[in-house]
């Protein structure tokens, strides 16, 4: 028993150094950050938020990133990505979706990128109607699909290249188009009569 | 910003003086206890005379310890295999909508969004936790030579983890999820899992006080130190209320870096550790070395996480510092390496008799490969083109399976028969499994890892465009499906062999 001792003792200490380091230092230094409250980000609104959260159940990030890589690092801005990510992007995530993986295109700034809400439903809905290569999978449960001569309903959208079929989103289709149209990470983050102190 | 360069530089060389004390302090300790104590996991006079993969040569001493554990064992074992059998369809399924969207894309709760994170979570936490913590506390009676104590608490933290993971997996398809990548249970299931972990630690540590024995042999470092780490990793980091933005990107890849390389790798190195000298009745090669060995992976493994986020919007000495450590990784490496393979090379041929010692031989590769792999794309140079890319799941692939799960599959081999007191009824299925599984996870990583690098390419080139990104991979994972069918479809063997051992043993007792 007297071995495992200098285990126990060991085994905790190393991780300790590195909670220390990936933890309590992050916090010290992106604290003041936050006090000093340099960002172009606002917070999200009712919808917005449960959009985010729509975006998390299915699983969006897995596919998509949001951080955009300095042009020195990757193509991300000829891409027409935006500019560079910053910490202060962030400060209203909770959880972080950062993502890890470029299945699909960036969508840190997808908001300013791709503003129409028709678009975004009938990509949803199917994204191979807009987007032939696309491999992204098809949300059809978040509508409803309806056949009539006229528009069915206020929010119904008509498929192209049918006759007379229309797509109804539903509450979680439209929250989850209301977060993306949200994100705008390409605005200068610093407020312009500060930036040439 | 100067001050923090000085902190990290001032940490890391305080931390590598104290490691240094620390090995130093070990060694001459080590001094003391016999130099026999690479041999302490044979019986006098067993040395030299290989454990073969049937149960008629074990000696009484080792059935009587084995007997000790054998409820919980089996029913850990029995778990996971049926969370991996569930875990690896799941992959499948994803696999095949990656070049088949519409594959099943009609309902809900088999989106492609939903299922993905089902599959990580069912094999890290049904498959691979079950699997090295069953065969890692098998070992704990063998190590030490006292019985395995607290057998019910076993059992209730069996129970707790299970359900944890049914309850967890059922959240996800409601949509019940964290939102963190290795981390999507839901936070009240985690605090179900915590303690079910903690749980696993009481009969360790009881067992450990009752032995007599003067030195504790190298699998059991590792062992102790898993169920110390797990714990405080999965709770920090769960802990969701602490991190916000950026911060809480760090703590998410803190933890899924050191859930496999403080959790899952570990009980795979112990597990190693055990089955190959015992197999091949020699010790291992260097028993100093694999005190360098160890603690490598205490320090560096530790720190290594942000090489996920490099590039990305995280402080720059930190990352510096995640590749530091990825680096540092090497040391450890190729020190388990060297024992490892030297001792396989010296006992070569008992390859060809035992089919668990294939699983554990060809683990024990994966683990080099895929080590120095991390090692490699945690450069700069070479991150920049494999980040964001199928690369990532080719190395998490070559790590989690062609490593833990091979030693895991080996484990399982060589301790159900000696638990059951039967031998494998099909020997050749047990064979044929290795081979498929073998041939599975090398065509699954060599697809997605070629794919990777050139999709990588594709997104740094500034002329070409996204859609070439996509394009330039489809084939490369039509290539991962034939992979992971292979992967599945040797589970499925694994199955009937349980299924098969267990079955004879309810008509022998009947």
């Amino acid at each position: 028993m007297k071995k495992a001792y200098l285990f126990v003792l060991g085994g905790s200490s190393t991780l300790l150094l590195s909670i220390f380091l990936f933890f309590i230092v992050p916090r010290v230094q992106m604290g003041a950050l936050e006090r000093a409250a340099i960002s172009a980000q606002s917070p999200y609104t009712e919808t917005e938020a449960r959009g985010r959260l729509a975006y998390i159940e299915y699983g969006c990030v897995y596919c998509h990133t949001q951080q955009v890589r300095d042009p020195s690092v990757g193509a991300d801005k000829a891409f027409g990505w935006g500019r560079a990510s910053i910490p202060s992007d962030y400060i209203y995530d909770r959880p972080h979706l950062l993502g890890t993986s470029r299945t699909g295109p960036d969508l840190s700034n997808i908001g300013s990128r791709q503003p129409s809400r028709e678009w975004l439903h009938l990509h949803f809905f199917n994204p191979r109607l807009l987007v032939a290569w696309s491999i992204m999978p098809p949300f059809p449960f978040l509508y409803a699909e309806v056949a009539s001569e006229t528009s069915p309903d206020g929010r119904a959208i008509a498929i192209p290249g049918t006759d007379h079929r229309w797509i109804v989103p539903s509450e979680k289709a439209e929250d989850l188009v209301a977060y993306l149209q949200s994100l705008k990470r390409d605005r200068d983050p610093i407020p312009r009569e500060t930036k040439h102190e | 910003m100067d001050r923090y360069v000085v902190f990290v530089v001032l940490t890391f060389a305080i931390s590598v003086l104290g490691m240094l004390a620390f090995v130093i302090a070990l060694i001459q300790k080590q001094v003391l206890v016999p130099p026999e104590a690479a041999s302490s996991i044979f019986s006098k006079g067993e040395t030299g005379i290989a454990e073969p993969d049937r149960t008629g040569d074990v000696s009484d001493r080792w059935k009587r310890l084995d007997q000790s554990a054998r409820g919980p064992i089996l029913f850990f074992i029995v778990s996971s295999v049926a969370w991996l059998v569930i875990g690896s369809l799941l992959g499948l399924v994803v696999s095949l909508k990656f070049h088949s969207p519409e594959f099943l894309g009609a309902r809900d709760f088999l989106t492609f969004g939903k299922l993905r994170p089902l599959h990580l979570n069912i094999i890290t936490y049904g498959w691979l936790s079950f699997a090295g913590l069953g065969i890692s506390l098998w070992l704990v009676p063998r190590m030490t030579k006292v019985p395995l104590q607290g057998r019910n608490v076993l059992y209730l933290a069996g129970t707790l983890w299970n359900l944890g993971v049914l309850l967890g997996s059922i959240g996800l398809l409601y949509g019940k999820s964290d939102g963190l990548e290795w981390l999507e249970f839901w936070w009240p299931i985690d605090i179900l899992l915590a303690v079910a972990g903690a749980l696993v630690a009481i009969p360790l540590f009881r067992t450990v006080y009752l032995s007599e024995e003067k030195h504790l042999y190298v699998t059991m470092w590792y062992t102790i130190c898993a169920l110390i780490w797990f714990p405080v990793l999965f709770v920090i980091a769960n802990s969701h209320f602490l991190h916000t933005g950026v911060e809480g990107a760090i703590s998410n890849w803190w933890f899924a870096h050191n859930v496999l390389g403080l959790w899952v790798t570990p009980l795979g190195l112990g597990i190693i550790y055990y089955l190959l000298p015992k197999i091949t009745g020699h010790p291992i090669a260097s028993y100093q070395l694999s005190l360098f060995g160890f603690w490598g992976l205490a320090l560096f493994y530790s720190q290594v996480g942000m090489h996920h986020l490099l590039g990305g919007p995280i402080p720059g000495w930190l990352a510096n510092l995640s590749i530091v450590m990825s680096v540092g990784m090497a040391i450890p490496v190729i020190t388990v390496a060297i024992n490892h393979h030297v001792s396989t090379y010296r006992h070569f041929r008992v390859l060809k008799d035992s089919v668990v010692l294939r699983f554990v031989v060809f683990g024990a590769m994966m683990y080099t490969v895929s080590s120095l792999q991390g090692a490699l794309h945690a450069l700069r140079t070479f991150n920049y083109v494999t980040h964001f890319t199928h690369w990532t799941v080719s190395h998490a692939h070559l790590g989690l399976y062609g490593f833990t799960t091979m030693v895991f599959f080996g484990g399982i081999y060589f301790a159900a028969p000696r638990l059951v007191g039967r031998d494998w009824p099909y020997p050749r299925v047990v064979n044929a499994h290795f081979w498929i599984a073998a041939t599975g996870v090398l065509i699954y990583a060599a697809a997605t890892g070629i794919g990777g690098v050139r999709q990588g390419f594709a997104l740094r080139n500034p002329e070409g465009s996204f859609e070439a990104s996509l394009a330039v991979t489809i084939p490369y994972l039509v290539a991962r499906s034939v992979g992971g069918t292979l992967m599945l479809a040797s589970h499925l063997l694994m199955l009937v062999n349980l299924v098969a051992l267990l079955g004879a043993r309810t008509e022998e007792a009947a």
